[in-house]
């Protein structure tokens, strides 16, 4: 069974949104989720770079750790889902998440968030397979068509990669081979306990 | 980084429903609370069902039902000029998914923010939904008999007032290319002029520039083609943020063949944090920079002498002018050091194929022109123009911008750049089926026929300015305005007291743009509806000049129709009014009678048919719809690099190039394959090469400018030739070659010319000269050299020239500006306005430059009113550098106050504190409108038009500057001043 990871290219990312705005739409993305964003370091300085961040549905995820009612399952592709009847929205798994993938609807009284909302890579939730009801909640559940995430797909410098995390890493690794230079599978260490060696 | 991207916490807090009548200003504390209350309401009414979803689940605009079929349909991206193609799919009617398109070459199934967000357009809330007009101030409903009725009525008016000259007619680079020429013919039917499009504000330098210097103003290369390159300089351009997909292809010439990517802008952008070498230059001093590296590439020997010998003339004169720019001249004006353009010159020059990509930074100057020409000599110089890998890389700014200029929406041309003289006209009169005559007794005078129009950014002083001052029979009374923002065109205090002072103003877009609310106007304003390209089919040109076809996607949404349907329409409307007035003319039977008529409008494939019986001259005439709907159904069988059908591919479209690139010659049944490389000798022409264009004459100072020993392959003609006319065809023998049938359209054409030898390869409708000159492999248009200097131009060789608001009062006198002089029917001030510069700068000391943003697109309506877009780009700005903000005050995220130097003009905008820009240099988006002087005009808006986001414009600070050749405006460099506010 495939491992499904993402990779981002820094040095290909050029901070064009393409991912963010192909999440919206795929998926009808309220106003304030964001599922995925483009972060920029040294912004407008020498040494800039940009990466495009969303949940890398971590080996072992964390968020799954912290989570008091287990929301969280795994599927057979390795990709993190979560239940939202069984969200209760404690914003726990935010502050497990090393790289900030839970959003939450509103800010009310007493600390109200709503149900958490993050990125299915494209995979849809529990309910069945690309029913009205799944959507509705998760949005679009391509891997169930067998495409990859859209974000991915629809890069303007093909940075962003998706899909089984040996062929990714396999790209990469040809890629920098090819032009000399590379940065490294961002967050790998961290989501997956592995790197890219190229 | 306030003001940047999605702002964490407080983007959190603006819930779907919350945004509806918030202003660019953000929320306070109270507007949130209530806010945030409605939304709960809403919420808890949808039990069951997740909160974050409940929007989805009112629209359920992008669920899939799977069991039902799903269409897909193919159409082009409407923002930028790259062509990417954009795969809908349908279901019921209804656009309910976006997927990659794998098999184009352009895009490879990529899209930037903009185009992977199309689909909001056609759902989108805040378009236009059906014609409106202001009555006492207030906008009204109204249907489209009464606005198409209403508005010819006063159409004809003015005209029976004023003149057909009062009626200012601005068209756009959103049109489909049928749509262009549609309007391009309306215009000169109607009997002016006066037609514009956004390439005035954006490329009509380049067009002028490379036009003059080797035959065609357009790219010569392809983006594909990039990946080729092993050194290429970006100058005055930040695609990675105007043309993202662009970057594929030069990310991945430069990973592949190691190139050298050279940046050089005032300014560090985003496509510069990608580059090997960045280059930082003072705003306005593109020429200084090109000549400081011809400089060194002169000094070293490392011109291509054999091409400057063979296909270039006038190399000696830019010498002598080059040879003025020493490093430390160059460094004094510029502020570049030396070393670091020799370094630049040398890479450009000696590791080969070199291309050079510019936009706007270089062409929306007082000095555009120029800067274009000597961008191009120093292509010539290096010998980096006709091959793979090499030439002009002009990015073009909208989806049909190139369309649109080759169509004519240009002040100064017919399609297809045939000009306005009597040839010209002659030629399109014939293709139209009405007589010469007929055409010219529609203008106010046989003169103002051949007599070039007012350009766009101009159209506030024709309305403004005394009578006496403007040179047509009257001022400008009334204006119709098809897809063209209002905020794009500098100075736009005076475009607010132009706005007012007219007798008739007609929006038709889909969105209201800032020409619906700049102005005080109450009555005589009217809007109507217009479908996006995805709501209608036709064919687009994309900056390296394939032309692709799209489908329609779903029906015009709301009450919208597409422009096909209003200009017939609004033909109709006019003879009905002309009737009402007993005035003679008429427009509607005679301008649609070739096309196809089918649900009241006339078919895309229909004009197309005409413009290939009437576009020789930039070889649109092989480009037939069957021939571009093959190549869109198979995408998938052209190389990426080549864009080469390949031998796999259906035998009708064996050996085609994606697009059918003009020049495509001859007629579709000739299969020529289109030109994917301009100019380019290492082919046979009728395999796509060519030579440069003779268009200034045999010879000067006793110079050729033919080529010498240069030629195209497989050519007969193994050195220059002129252009093919029937008398060079008899010269060279080759006159029976046509077919008798070519032979008695030719004679036929010969009638109005005075005789048939002066029938040309542009000229002659059966196509015969120019299937004949291919079959001795030449170039219809001849074989000569490229023109280092061009004497038509008043800098015949490009000199450098202080900005109009220069920073640098202390150049003026060595550097000044051209003086005071007129052009297009108007006074040009040039020297008096400079000469206030030294006073000007001690209280605008900072130098005001402008730009694109990824998220939104031209002057924006159309990009702030998607929400996914929007809320990635919340506020308008100024970059400003931290020594200047420090000296002001100014914290990163905090309110200033940008003032300029006329109008006593200011806007109220966020301040973003960068390294970005340099010491005393700022720079603000233009895509932003809607504030206005610090009133937010929100109220202004028909309801439920407003865009989610409003903002300051940067064109209400920029000021008075135009380019010689085209009036394009200066929006690069002017000056300002900035406060905390």
């Amino acid at each position: 069974m495939a491992r499904m990871k993402f990779l981002c290219d820094a040095d290909r990312c050029i901070e064009c949104n393409a991912c963010v705005t192909a999440c919206k739409n795929e998926h009808e993305v309220p106003w304030g989720i964001n599922r995925r964003r483009v972060v920029t370091i040294n912004d407008g300085r020498p040494g800039e770079r940009s990466i495009s961040m969303a949940c890398m549905h971590c080996t072992d995820a964390p968020c799954a750790a912290v989570c008091p009612v287990s929301c969280f399952y795994t599927t057979a592709d390795a990709i993190v889902l979560h239940d939202k009847d069984l969200c209760i929205g404690c914003g726990y798994c935010f502050y497990a998440c090393p790289f900030g993938a839970p959003q939450y609807p509103r800010v009310g009284n007493f600390g109200g968030r709503g149900k958490m909302d993050k990125c299915t890579y494209c995979a849809g939730g529990p309910q069945q397979d690309n029913t009205l009801v799944e959507y509705t909640q998760y949005g679009a559940n391509r891997i169930a068509e067998g495409k990859l995430p859209l974000c991915a797909e629809m890069c303007s410098t093909k940075a962003l990669l998706a899909g089984d995390g040996e062929m990714i890493a396999t790209i990469y690794r040809e890629r920098v081979q090819r032009r000399g230079y590379g940065s490294g599978a961002w967050g790998w260490r961290t989501a997956y306990r592995t790197t890219v060696n190229a | 980084m306030l003001i940047k991207r999605s702002d964490g916490a407080r983007a959190k807090q603006r819930l779907a429903s919350a945004y509806q009548g918030l202003s660019a200003g953000g929320m306070d504390r109270r507007s949130f609370l209530k806010t945030a209350g409605l939304a709960g309401a809403g919420v808890a009414a949808l039990a069951g069902i997740a909160p974050r979803m409940a929007e989805a689940a009112g629209a359920a605009t992008g669920v899939h039902d799977l069991s039902r079929p799903i269409q897909r349909v193919k159409n082009l991206c409407t923002h930028c000029s790259v062509g990417c193609t954009v795969t809908a799919e349908v279901q019921n009617g209804v656009w309910v998914g976006q997927e990659p398109t794998w098999e184009s070459p352009i895009n490879r199934g990529t899209h930037c923010a903009k185009g992977a967000s199309v689909r909001e357009l056609v759902h989108g809330d805040r378009r236009l939904k059906y014609p409106m007009k202001l009555v006492n101030g207030q906008w009204q409903r109204i249907t489209w008999d009464v606005a198409m009725s209403e508005i010819a009525d006063r159409m004809m008016a003015i005209r029976a007032a004023s003149g057909p000259d009062s009626v200012y007619w601005l068209g756009s680079a959103k049109f489909s290319n049928e749509g262009a020429y549609l309007f391009r013919k309306f215009v000169a039917f109607w009997g002016t002029n006066h037609v514009d499009h956004q390439a005035r504000i954006c490329h009509s330098t380049t067009v002028a520039g490379v036009a003059n210097t080797w035959g065609y103003g357009a790219q010569t290369n392809s983006y594909n083609d990039i990946r080729n390159s092993k050194t290429m300089i970006i100058m005055g351009g930040n695609p990675a943020e105007a043309h993202p997909v662009s970057l594929q292809h030069v990310l991945s010439g430069k990973e592949i063949n190691r190139a050298n990517m050279i940046v050089i802008d005032p300014r560090y952008t985003r496509t510069a944090a990608h580059a090997t070498e960045y280059v930082r230059i003072r705003p306005g001093t593109d020429i200084p920079v090109i000549w400081g590296i011809l400089w060194h590439i002169f000094e070293n020997g490392w011109e291509d002498k054999e091409f400057i010998r063979q296909r270039v003339y006038g190399m000696d004169e830019i010498r002598a002018e080059v040879a003025k720019w020493n490093p430390q001249e160059v460094e004094r004006v510029t502020g570049v050091p030396g070393a670091q353009l020799r370094r630049v010159a040398e890479m450009f020059a000696t590791q080969k194929p070199s291309t050079l990509i510019w936009c706007m930074g270089t062409t929306q100057k007082t000095v555009g022109t120029a800067n274009v020409r000597a961008y191009s000599v120093l292509l010539l110089a290096t010998g980096n123009v006709g091959a793979e890998g090499t030439g002009a890389n002009i990015f073009r700014g909208h989806c049909n911008v190139q369309g649109a200029s080759d169509f004519g929406l240009d002040v100064g041309t017919l399609p297809a750049y045939y000009g306005l003289d009597e040839t010209a006209w002659r030629h399109w009169s014939r293709v139209w089926g009405v007589s010469f005559e007929s055409m010219r007794a529609r203008f106010d005078t046989p003169q103002m026929m051949n007599t070039p129009g007012i350009p766009s950014t101009r159209y506030m002083d024709a309305v403004l300015l005394p009578k006496d001052q403007v040179q047509q029979r009257d001022n400008l009374k009334g204006m119709i305005v098809f897809g063209h923002g209002g905020n794009t065109v500098t100075r736009m205090p005076e475009a607010q007291r132009a706005l007012d002072a007219l007798d008739l103003l007609v929006v038709a877009d889909p969105h209201p743009t800032t020409f619906a609310v700049l102005h005080n106007r109450r009555e005589n304003t009217y809007l109507l509806p217009i479908a996006t390209q995805f709501e209608c089919s036709g064919s687009r040109t994309s900056s390296n000049r394939s032309v692709q076809w799209g489908e329609k996607i779903v029906n015009p949404i709301f009450e919208s129709r597409t422009d096909y349907r209003v200009m017939f329409d609004l033909a109709k409307a006019l003879d009905a009014a002309a009737q009402r007035r007993n005035m003679t003319i008429r427009f509607a039977e005679d301008m649609f009678k070739h096309y196809d008529i089918q649900n009241g409008e006339p078919t895309p494939e229909s004009i197309l048919r005409e413009i290939n019986r009437g576009a020789w001259g930039t070889g649109y005439s092989g480009i037939s719809p069957e021939r571009l709907k093959l190549h869109m159904q198979h995408q998938d069988k052209f190389d990426l690099v080549t864009l080469r059908a390949k031998p796999d591919a259906p035998a009708e479209i064996r050996g085609d190039y994606y697009g059918l690139p003009w020049p495509c010659w001859g007629t579709p049944e000739q299969r020529h394959p289109g030109s994917h490389i301009l100019y380019n000798t290492n082919l046979a022409v009728k395999d796509g090469g060519g030579t440069f264009r003779p268009r200034f004459g045999l010879e000067r100072n006793g110079v050729t400018l033919l080529a010498e020993g240069s030629y195209s392959k497989d050519s007969d003609i193994r050195d220059g030739y002129p252009e093919f006319t029937v008398a060079l065809l008899k010269r060279l023998g080759w006159y029976d070659e046509l077919t008798a049938a070519e032979k008695a359209t030719i004679a036929e054409i010969g009638q109005g010319l005075g005789g048939e030898d002066r029938v040309s390869w542009m000229t002659d409708l059966s196509g015969g000269i120019q299937r004949v000159a291919i079959a001795h492999g030449c170039s219809p248009f001849g074989n000569g050299k490229a023109r280092a200097v061009a004497w038509n131009l008043p800098d015949p060789v490009p000199v450098h020239r202080e900005p109009i608001y220069t920073a640098r009062p202390d150049l003026i006198a060595q550097y000044p500006t051209l003086p005071d002089r007129r052009g297009f029917r108007l006074p040009h001030l040039g020297q008096s306005v400079q000469a206030r510069s030294p006073e000007v700068f001690r209280n605008f000391p900072i130098i005001l430059t402008s730009g694109r943003l990824v998220e939104y697109e031209g002057g924006g309506e159309e990009t702030r009113s998607n929400k996914w877009l929007a809320e990635l780009q919340q506020d308008m700005f100024v970059e400003i550098n931290p020594a200047d903000a420090a000296a002001r005050n100014i914290r990163d995220g905090a309110w200033v106050w940008v003032t300029g130097p006329e109008n006593n003009s200011r806007a109220r905008v966020k301040a973003l504190v960068t390294e970005r820009v340099g010491p005393g240099v700022a720079f603000m988006p233009f895509h932003f409108a809607g504030w206005f002087m610090g009133e937010d005009q929100r109220r202004k808006y028909p309801q439920g038009t407003d865009p989610v986001v409003l903002g300051e414009s940067v064109n209400a600070i920029t000021t008075y500057g135009y380019d010689p050749v085209t009036f394009m405006q200066e929006t690069k460099v002017t000056l300002c001043q900035i406060r905390a506010a």
